[in-house]
Order: structure tokens, then sequence, then C-alpha cells
């Protein structure tokens, strides 16, 4: 799309619901943005298809009252995302309006607020100097964002190489003064401000390249770091039926993560989970800085009954967002939830323009759009040799649970983490609900993670996760052959496999994400807990009849759960310690 | 809105079982119409040929069938005469009382600023303890009960209607048949709550597409409660799978390409639209929605439990518990998701490990009566765990139980401290130290 001079123009000729047939009299472009004039109000909308001389618009509100004839005026150009300092801790809806400063308490078609505070003056100081050869990405200066060091960059839609005209003194400026001059190789000046727009659509590829992932990610929980580890850059899905604890674990995740931003895309879920967010990351404190959750992270609304054309466009501002910061070499970590809906947003315009569905009546190009989407995260090597990652996690809500349905096969096949939440586990309460067995980390067997691992933590982790990995198998198989043969058909040593794996499920994998001290649990403390588990269960024990493992095995689990709700090291951690020594000392096996 | 001056058409281009398309100009989507004297709505606009939904059917329309354009979306008359009343689906009495006069108001309307909203914080108690003590309701949540047609359904919510100290109960009947809707109107009499209650009622009388316009009616007037007199406005949805049923008949009879189960592609934002109504707003006011969603055969994955899992705020099961031959909430598949914002904190701080510990000893003792239907010999704990699960269903989770959270948390002690030792039922020691009983 070249910028025209002269807007196209038309008028709308059909209305099926939020699809808008429109005649236009002159050049529009795939994706690209128009407005409605409905009386006062003008209506945002995207072309999604063209025939002829008929745009195929998707209007990003209701259309109730729409009439044929309204003027339609169209923007040359796509969907954009508009960055600049000041978009942390704001709260957008799909098209990156602030919904705070909206007015009333219902949302208003056609209020169309800034994303970013024009009005407010940041401490700019200038990191290049005049003279710099630059391209787009540079980084010219920075600005102090909720002490996060924004970097005031050359916005993304240059292309080619630039020489620094001039660049302003240290000082107060407002987004939208100019901060530089930028001349091009035919001596064409450019003015360039704090504020720049990017198509949300396409993807930011100002680095230099895009290394395999090799560092863990820290979350604090244990389920996750330690048996299928996210690293920084890495991508994974949390695909779950309802009441599987989806959003209770993406929310822990995004409290919890060792990241410098955090974005949150609220696609298509519920209002009410979304208030959580604004009531809690506000007075929450980052466990890596001391600041408050919300300092660090930016909002991205488009709750199931905001217009379902903006939940497509909102996982892509998102994403934009997260690339944008990515770019500063911060560490981002990007939540979607959920990438379902948004496939789901995508079936109903396909139905609406009458294509032919693929399975389940999604269109045929899912899987290309999921996979595309996914491959927007990653870790980067900076031009000027920085690093700066996005991380990404979806949720998946597979329709009916059914895991073999085609949002959750396409993720699969791209995301290298899959979290899956089991029913059974979720209904007996064994939270969260990360089936062990089935869910798996391929980082886990990328060699440059392994040598971070065994380095970072201690030699030989990785071992110990297989170990613990294989417990719970061999646990897995004898609840089968008990449940099969009944307690009695079976050996004490049966017993005493599937209560040992039990150990390693209580203690490990089951973590309340409602409790101060179990919420979150620092990568050190979790080693601890892995080597006392391993020692626990290979510990010998005698036993003469199996009725006396179950209450023996919950004593011990008690003790060593009490010590999860305990601060580590202190004096409740201690004593509960110390009476998980007694009570393993009952049973020891005499040695000789 | 334009001045509605009537235009009145007389070419009938189509006819199908529930639509019919005329040419007509200067139409607005979604506005209402009348052929022949029956409602009708905007369902799509191509160019000057324009389609129209007829409510009751399209039985007997004539191709040259008078079409006359209002001029405005559907609406109702709010205020505070509808208090007491029962309305059909498009607002108009079906009691014989006049109509109600107020200010007139689109149904469906926008959405809440998810920014103005208020975090959920106050209980609705119930007396019962399948949802007081394991799945607490809090304002501005919506929740369905998943229940199998011959389930007790609409005798419990009324329960839960009476029993709540809302403001105001708004009933919306989706097909509700005609004995149910005498029912619902007989228990509300007899309770003396007639004037707290305002009720929207499609009969399986009445055409099945006018359904679609209950939910919306009764939302509005809930709205109105909610926001212009700071209510705490109870609503009662039932049976939404009837509501699902008839978007279904639509799409189809609108050649949309179905997805799962026939329903239409957008059956997700179409349900959100109704239950994300459902709100705490800071001036007081909430809009807390009950409904109920029948299964058939008691599938959960159906696309209509299943979307609507994925949108409400849990939802709760009843269970015909047959070792004390009643009727039980589910404690395994029923679930509270705003529990977590009211357990423990505006009750008593041993709830949520209470409740905890029920959920799990009485999951002991499902596993126990599983090792004795297959023949095996039960241990000296499972024995037990069976005792509890008597005791737990019969003293506490009964649906004709009727006591107060702290009443439920002694018993659930008791019932602890006669059946198990401390470590078996493992709740936190600061806790077992100050409420275990006889100590």
């Amino acid at each position: 799309m070249t910028a025209t001079q002269q807007h196209t123009t038309g008028r709308v000729s059909g209305i099926i619901s939020n699809l808008v047939l429109v005649q236009v009299d002159g050049p529009v472009g795939q994706n690209e943005i128009g407005f409605i004039q409905m009386g006062d109000t003008p209506l945002m909308a995207e072309v999604i298809k063209v025939m002829g001389d008929k745009a195929y618009i998707q209007v990003f509100e209701s259309t109730r009252g729409l009439r044929p004839g309204m003027e339609v005026r169209f923007e040359g150009h796509m969907l954009e995302a508009t960055f600049g300092p000041g978009i942390l801790s704001r709260n957008y809806d799909g098209l990156m309006h602030d919904l705070n400063t909206m007015s009333g308490i219902f949302l208003q078609k056609g209020d169309y607020t800034s994303a970013l505070d024009l009005d407010k003056a940041w401490a700019f100081e200038p990191l290049a100097k005049a003279g710099d050869e630059v391209a787009a990405g540079h980084w010219l200066g920075q600005v102090d964002e909720n002490g996060i060091p924004h970097k005031i960059m050359v916005p993304f839609k240059l292309k080619g190489r630039y020489t620094v005209d001039s660049i302003v003194e240290k000082g107060d400026y407002k987004v939208q003064d100019t901060i530089a001059v930028l001349k091009d190789e035919r001596g064409t000046e450019h003015k360039v401000s704090m504020l720049q727009k990017f198509p949300v659509k396409q993807a930011i590829k100002a680095y230099r390249e895009k290394p395999r992932p090799y560092q863990l990610l820290e979350t604090g929980v244990r389920t996750i770091d330690t048996l299928t580890p996210m690293v920084e850059g890495g991508t994974g899905f949390i695909p779950g039926p309802f009441g599987s604890g989806k959003t209770v674990l993406q929310q822990a995740i995004s409290k919890q993560a060792e990241a410098d931003i955090v974005i949150v895309a609220a696609c298509g879920e519920r209002a009410n989970e979304v208030v959580d967010l604004f009531v809690e990351f506000p007075e929450l404190e980052d466990p890596w800085t001391g600041r408050k959750l919300m300092e660090r992270t930016t909002i991205i609304a488009n709750t199931s009954n905001m217009p379902v054309a903006a939940r497509e466009a909102s996982v892509y501002t998102a994403m934009s967002i997260a690339e944008y910061y990515r770019a500063m070499g911060l560490k981002v970590l990007l939540l979607a939830d959920s990438t379902s809906r948004w496939a789901q947003a995508l079936r109903e315009m396909s139905n609406r323009m009458e294509e032919l569905p693929g399975p389940d009546a999604f269109p045929m190009d899912l899987p290309a759009i999921i996979s595309n989407f996914y491959a927007r995260a990653g870790i980067v090597h900076l031009n000027n040799g920085e690093t700066g990652s996005i991380t990404f996690i979806g949720t998946v809500s597979p329709a009916g649970g059914n895991l073999k349905e085609p949002v959750t096969e396409s993720t699969k096949k791209v995301a290298r983490c899959f979290y899956a939440l089991s029913q059974s586990r979720a209904d007996s309460k064994r939270y969260p609900a990360i089936d062990p067995i089935e869910s798996y980390s391929k980082y886990l067997e990328y060699p440059e993670l392994q040598r971070t691992l065994n380095e970072q933590i201690e030699e030989r982790w990785t071992d110990k996760v297989n170990e613990l990995r294989n417990i719970l198998l061999r646990g897995k198989e004898a609840a089968e052959q008990i449940n099969i043969l009944g307690d009695d058909g079976v050996s004490i040593d049966t017993h005493l496999t599937f209560w040992r794996s039990e150990i390693v499920d209580e203690i490990i994998l089951q973590q309340n994400a409602f409790d101060e001290v179990d919420a979150r649990t620092p990568l050190d403390r979790q080693q601890y807990m892995v080597n006392k588990v391993l020692e626990v269960v290979d510990r010998p024990l005698s036993f003469d009849r199996y009725e006396e493992i179950n209450p023996y095995f919950k004593r011990v689990i008690n003790a060593m759960k009490q010590m999860n709700y305990s601060a580590f090291d202190s004096e409740d951690f201690k004593q509960n310690m110390q009476e998980l020594e007694e009570t393993l000392a009952e049973r020891e096996v005499e040695e000789g | 809105m334009p001045t509605a001056f009537q235009r009145i058409y007389t070419k009938v281009e189509e006819i199908t079982k529930a639509t019919c398309t005329v040419h007509a100009t200067d139409v607005g989507y979604e506005e209402l119409a009348t052929v022949n004297g029956q409602l009708a709505q905007v369902v799509k606009i191509m160019g000057e040929k324009v389609t129209l939904q007829v409510f009751a059917g399209t039985q007997g329309v004539p191709t040259d069938a008078e079409v006359v354009f209002l001029g405005k979306a559907p609406s109702l008359k709010v205020g505070d005469a509808l208090a007491g009343r029962f309305f059909n689906a498009y607002g108009l009495p079906i009691d014989g009382g006049p109509e109600v006069e107020g200010r007139e108001q689109e149904i469906g309307g926008p959405s809440v600023n998810p920014v103005r909203r208020k975090q959920p914080s106050e209980l609705i108690t119930t007396g019962i303890a399948g949802i007081d003590l394991n799945n607490t309701l809090v304002t501005g949540q919506k929740i369905p009960f998943f229940a199998d047609p011959d389930q007790p359904f609409n005798q419990v919510i009324a329960t839960v209607a009476l029993r709540t100290a809302a403001d105001r109960i708004v009933l919306g009947g989706i097909g509700l048949t005609n004995d149910d809707y005498l029912y619902f109107k007989s228990v509300f009499e007899n309770a003396g709550a007639l004037h707290r209650i305002v009720s929207f009622v499609n009969t399986t009388e009445d055409p099945t597409v006018e359904r679609l316009l209950v939910p919306e009616m009764a939302l509005t007037a809930a709205e109105y409660f909610a926001v212009e007199k700071k209510e705490k406005v109870l609503v009662l949805l039932t049976d939404m799978t009837l509501y699902a049923d008839a978007l279904s008949i639509v799409s189809n009879r609108m050649d949309q390409i179905p997805s799962k189960d026939s329903m239409p592609g957008s059956l997700y934002s179409d349900l959100a639209k109704l239950y994300e109504k459902a709100v705490q707003f800071e001036e007081g006011g909430s809009i807390t929605i009950v409904a109920v969603t029948t299964l058939s055969g008691g599938d959960i994955t159906h696309a209509i439990p299943d979307n609507t899992g994925y949108i409400t705020e849990g939802q709760l099961f009843l269970r015909r518990d047959t070792d004390i031959g009643k009727v039980i909430v589910d404690p395994f598949r029923s679930l509270s998701r705003l529990k977590q914002l009211v357990i423990g904190k505006k009750t008593r701080e041993d709830h949520p490990q209470v409740m905890n510990a029920a959920v799990r000893l009485y999951a002991d003792a499902a596993n126990a009566k599983t090792k004795l239907e297959n023949g095996f010999e039960l241990t000296d704990y499972d024995k037990r765990t069976l005792d509890f699960a008597r005791g737990y269903s019969e003293k506490l989770l009964a649906i004709d139980v009727n006591i107060d959270t702290d009443k439920m948390l002694d018993t659930a002690w008791e019932l602890f401290a006669s059946h198990f030792s401390k470590a078996e039922v493992g709740i936190k020691q600061s806790l077992t130290d100050q409420y275990w009983p006889g100590q």
C-alpha cells in the first residue's frame, strides 16, 4: 500500500452481522483500515476481501443501526500499533485504545482513545550523536519508563541506512516532539519523534539473528521449572478443558516469571478474570525487582463480550508490543488466553464470507496462521549485539476437552512446550493439573539448555529430572496394577513404588497457587526439595503388611507438605523436617 | 435513531420458514419491523434486499404481506413498575395487568468497560452446603446448573433464588413448560416475594425463535435495577440449552455452515454476550446470573455445555446420592471459580482447607466404593472413609439441609474428628490446633 494523498471512499451496500460490503470509488488494499461514518460516530473496520469494486470489511463494533449508503473512508494503512514510552501499566482494548481514558461505564461505539499520553513529558537522554550511521531499530536515546530503560529507536518503517543529522539535548520532551532528524542516502530529511506506528500483522525484524533458546525462564511453578522447563524466547501452550485451571496457572506464571516485561492478551475470555489482574497487579510485588507488578505489565483486554473482530487483532497487537520491547534488549513474556477464541473469531468471519470450511468449520489456513504467529516469538541478537526475547505461552480451550481438534493440533505442531492439563488431576484437586507424563518440554532435549541447567543449578541436574519422571511413570504403572489386582493382589514393592511416586506428585508437582509461600518456589528451593524428595524415595523401607504403607506415607507426605507451606529454612520448616526424619527413621532398614 | 415515519412495503420476494426478504431502502441493521402484524427483525441487508427474521415463524405470510419498519431495535420499557410482573418475550404483560410505563431501552446494549468493573467480593449464601461450603457464589458471578432433564433443577434454582438476599430477582424462562411456569409463579407468590421478582417467560406453547429475545429482555431489566437503582440483582435463566437450540435453527435457516454439534460457529460469542452481563458495579449494584443448561445423557462435551463452561465462572452439577436417597450438589464436578475471592476472607479462615480436605476424603470414599464393587477387601481406612462419606452427604451435601456457613464448617470438623486422625485429614496445623473438636 502506498500512502496516497487522496483517500479512497465508499458507501455501505450490504450488512450481515459485523461483515459489511462497501462499494468503493478507488483503490483499496487487503487489511486496509477504514472508518464507517455512522452519524457522528466513526466505526473502525478492516478490509478482509475485495471483489471488483466491492470491499468486504469486518467492523470492530456492533453494526446495529448501520444503513446502506453510509460513507466509508479508507485510511491507506493497515491496523497499526502505536509505540512509545507509556505503554507499560496501561490497559488496552484489542485495537490498542486506552480503556481507562474512555468515558462512561459502558463501552461506547467509536470511543477511540489514544494509546499514549500525548501531554506527558519524558526525560529523554540521547544515546546516538550527529553523524552516526543508523538503521531501523537503532537506539537513538532512552527514557525511564517505570524503572525500565525504554529505548527510543529509529522507526521500524524506515528502510535502508540513515545518518543522524541532529539529535536533541538531554531534556524533557513529549512523545510527539521531534527528537532527531535523520538523512537518508539521497539526503532527504526524516523527522523522528518518540512515537512510531507499525502494522500489527507484520513482524518487526530489526535484529541480526535468532539463535536457539538456551536459558531457563524461571516461573516459580515447580512442575514447569523442574520437569518441563520453559526457556527464554521459547514457546509453549496450555490446552485444557474448562475448570482444569488454565487461567490460574497462566496468572501464576504472569506474576512470578523472571521477565522484564509481561504482556497479557486476554482474548475472548471472562471479564472478571481481567478484573483480577486490574485489581491485583497494582498491589502485588514483582518478585524480581520489588516494584509493583503492574509497572512491568500491559494488559490487552478483548473479553468475550467485546466485539469479535477485534479479538483477532488483540493477539497481534499484543505480539507487536512484545516485539517493540524486545528490540530494546528486554526479556518479554507474552501470554495469550485463549488462542482458541481467536481461532473462533476467524471461523465466524470465514463463515460469513461463505468460504469453504476446513475441519470443524475452521478456515483452511488456520494451521498456517497459528504457526506464523508462534514463529514471531524467540530470543534475538540485536544489531548492536544486545539480546532480547519474547517467550510466548498461549492457552488453548479445546472443544469438549478433546485434544484432537484443529486448534490444539495446529498449535502442537509449532509450540515446543506442551503443558497438558488433565481433567482427572483437576477433578482430584491435584493442582496445577499439568499431566507429568503427557506434557513435555522439547527444550530439555537441547544440549545447550542441558549445559546451562547443569551449570546453573547443579551437576547432573537433568539426570535427576529424568529420575523424577521415571518414578512418576513407574508409579502410574503400579497404580494400574493395584487397581486391577487389588491391594492384596500385589507385592509390598508395588505399593512402595506407587507411594514413592505419590511423594513426587504431592511435593513437587502439586502446588497451592493461593498460598503465600507455596505459590512461588524459587529455583534454589526447588533444587533443595528435589534432592530431598529423591533422598526420601531412595530410602529402603521395611513393611510387613501393605495396610501399614498408606498411613505411613500419608505422614511422610504431610510433613513434607508442611515444609512447602513454611518459609524456606524458617523454624517451622526445620521442625517439619525433623518430623520427617523421625517418621523415616521408624521404618529404616537395618544395614548389614 | 431517525424519526420513525412508517415505511410500508408490500412486495415480499422470498419466504423461508423463519425469514422473508423485501425490497426496501433506508433500513437500519437489526431494526424491528412487522410483517402482517408479526414482529420481525432485520438480519441481513444486501443492497435493497432486506432479510427479516420473523419471530413467530412465517406460516401464512403471503407475498403481498404488509411490511412496516419501526425505525428502532428491539426494546423494553424499563421502570420500577416492572416489579412483580410477568411478561412475554417482547416485554408485553401476560399476567392480565396493564402495560408498563417507562423509558424505552434497547435490549442487547453495550458491554461494560472491563476497567469499570469491580472485582466481585460479596458472598451470596444459599444455605446449601454443596454451594456455600464447596462452591461459594459471589455477586457478579455467572454460573449454570448442568442438569439432566429429569433432575429437579427448576426447584433448586427457585430455592436458591428465594434463600438469597437479592434485592431483585429476574426470571428468564426460555421454553418453560406451562407447568413449570405455573410452578415458579406459585412458589414466588407463596413466598410473598412477588414484589421482588420480574419474569420474562416464553413457554413451549410460544414460537421457538421468540426465545432469542428472552435472556436479553431479562438482562435489560436487570441492568436497569443494577445500574440505576444500585440493586443486587439475581437473574435466573432456564433453560439455556433451548436458547442455543433456537440459535441453531435461525443459523440453519440463514444457510450458515454449522460447526460442532450443528451449532452455529458463533455460539461462544452469542452465549458470552449474555453471560458477561453479570457484573459487580463500583457503585454497589450487581448482576448475578444463575442459569440452567440441560444436558443430554450427562454429556458435557456437547457444544452447548462445553461453550457454556468456558464462559461461566464454574458450574454446578446435581446428583442423586444413592446412599442417602437425596439430591446433592456433586462435590467433584461442581466448581465455583470465584469462591477464592471470598472463602477464608468473608467466611471463617478455616473454610478453604476444610472444604478441600472434605472433598479429598470424599474422593477416597469413592475409590473405596469402587474397590468394594470390584470385590476387593477394604482396609480400615477405606471403611472409615465410607462412614465419613455417608455423614458428609447426609449432614452437609443434601440439598434440603439449610444451615449457615460456620455451622457447615463445625459439622465438617466433627465429621473429621469422628472418623480420622489429624494426619489423615492433613489440614495446616495452626487450624487443626484451633478447630479440632474436643481438645
